[in-house]
């Protein structure tokens, strides 16, 4: 393999892990957040505001990732 | 009723331009294409030209293309080239060979992006010059365009900035907040209409937009904390043997807020887009019609995400940009570095009524 071949692979596979990253997270969090919405429905507002925020964190610690992997796949040539 | 004619005007539309690059894509194909190997070297031909054809929409470029529908006609628009040489002959002699900054050649040339950003910015000036309530004998807003202006803004400047600032301060930012909020979303939404597109799926334009809010929280900062405040601050409070630690990690953390703020805007814009039209894409890479009953309702259900994801990422980056204010505002507050405490006499601001609406003096 040549290291074109090895930077599309490593870029192809560093992007799933971004993403199954931030999903795991994403979805944790939405799970945390219907669960105390569940509980204390009158707290709702302010726990979509919270939510939403700490969703918009971690998805841009996997767009850090994501950036990285697209250097590699467009620098490589 | 309208609303199943809109739908059925948009997918029409999505067809409409389907067809269109259908039609190019077959004219880019070699005429005798009778051999077997020529006919591959046609689909590999294609293939790439689905994916540049992609790159180019949703990259910059110095002209605008009008398409039209149902036709191979196009109207290109090209912008004259501007560029002021800092330097004595710093910029190339011809326009076609890209002029470097660090080489001494300013470009301010228009291009697609900044185009549309200029349109999307007279508008959004226009609306509210024409939208906004200045009668202050009248403060209650008439008709739909009105109130629904005054519930963006009561809802930016009550559910945004005063949560988030504060009762006092909030009120003091939220013109920025609103500006910035109807700046962003007006481009996302300019990006969804035909013919259009994204300026926020520039990094140029969120580095500008990120930048302005980085500026602007360090003068919160300064002017709650005053420059010892914001000089101590950025010891985080610890012993003055692990400064040299801390230190570096603190303005690191001052950079990689706008920097993610700046990221997030031009990554979500920019991956709709490429979803979307890698999507109508595979009718031409498999190369059969039959594709588009499955690739255009699911472009047409990506479109309307993308419709919320433009409201989102705007509401987003107000968010973040008022947190960030926040923060610094909350530094002259108290010495410690715990937020949490502070936010709580805000929370309940929340929602109260006795927060009088003005609608004369908000839009501003």
């Amino acid at each position: 393999m040549t290291n074109l071949a090895y930077s599309f692979l490593s870029a192809g596979i560093g992007a799933g892990l971004c993403v199954l990253g931030v999903g795991l997270g994403i979805g944790r969090l939405a799970a945390s957040a219907l669960d105390a919405t569940g509980r204390q429905p009158a707290a709702t507002g302010d726990i979509r505001t919270t939510m939403l925020i700490a969703a918009a964190l971690i998805e841009g610690v996997g767009l850090f990732g994501l950036v990285v992997s697209i250097l590699l796949a467009t620098k490589a040539g | 009723m309208r609303r199943w004619l809109w739908c059925a005007v948009l997918a029409v539309s999505m067809v409409a331009r389907a067809q269109e690059g259908h039609a190019r894509s077959h004219d880019a194909e070699p005429a005798s294409g009778e051999h077997a190997a020529r006919a591959q070297e046609g689909a590999k031909h294609e293939k790439v030209d689905t994916s540049t054809y992609i790159l180019e929409h949703v990259a910059d470029s110095p002209e605008v293309e009008f398409q039209v529908p149902l036709s191979d006609k196009e109207f290109i628009l090209h912008f004259p080239v501007w560029r002021i040489p800092l330097e004595a002959g710093a910029c190339p002699a011809s326009a076609e060979e890209p002029a470097s900054l660090s080489a001494g050649c300013l470009d301010i040339s228009l291009t697609k992006h900044t185009f549309w950003m200029l349109i999307g910015s007279v508008f959004v000036v226009l609306l509210f010059v024409f939208g906004a309530n200045r009668n202050p004998k009248q403060p209650v807003p008439h008709g739909p365009r009105q109130n629904l202006l005054e519930m963006l803004v009561i809802f930016v400047r009550n559910e945004i900035a005063i949560p988030n600032i504060g009762k006092e301060e909030g009120p003091r930012y939220a013109p920025y907040l609103l500006s910035v909020f109807f700046f962003i979303l007006t481009l996302n939404l300019l990006g969804l209409v035909p013919w259009a597109s994204t300026a926020t799926g520039n990094l140029g334009v969120t580095l500008a937009l990120a930048l302005i809010t980085f500026v602007l929280t360090q003068i919160a900062s300064i002017r709650a904390a005053g420059l010892g405040g914001y000089l101590k601050h950025m010891t985080g409070g610890a012993p003055w043997w692990i400064w040299p630690i801390m230190v570096p990690v603190e303005i690191l953390g001052l950079f990689t807020k706008p920097f993610a703020l700046m990221l997030r805007l031009f990554a979500n814009m920019l991956a709709g887009h490429i979803v979307l039209f890698s999507l109508l894409g595979l009718i031409f890479i498999i190369g059969n019609v039959a594709v588009s009953v499955v690739a255009v309702p699911f472009a047409v259900f990506i479109y309307l995400l993308e419709l919320f994801v433009a409201f989102l990422q705007a509401y987003i980056f107000t968010m973040l940009s008022a947190l960030f204010i926040g923060m610094g505002v909350a530094m002259g507050h108290h010495d410690e570095h715990g937020h949490e405490e502070h936010t709580e006499p805000h929370e309940a601001v929340h929602g109260k009524p006795e927060l009088a609406v003005n609608p004369a003096n908000a839009p501003g």
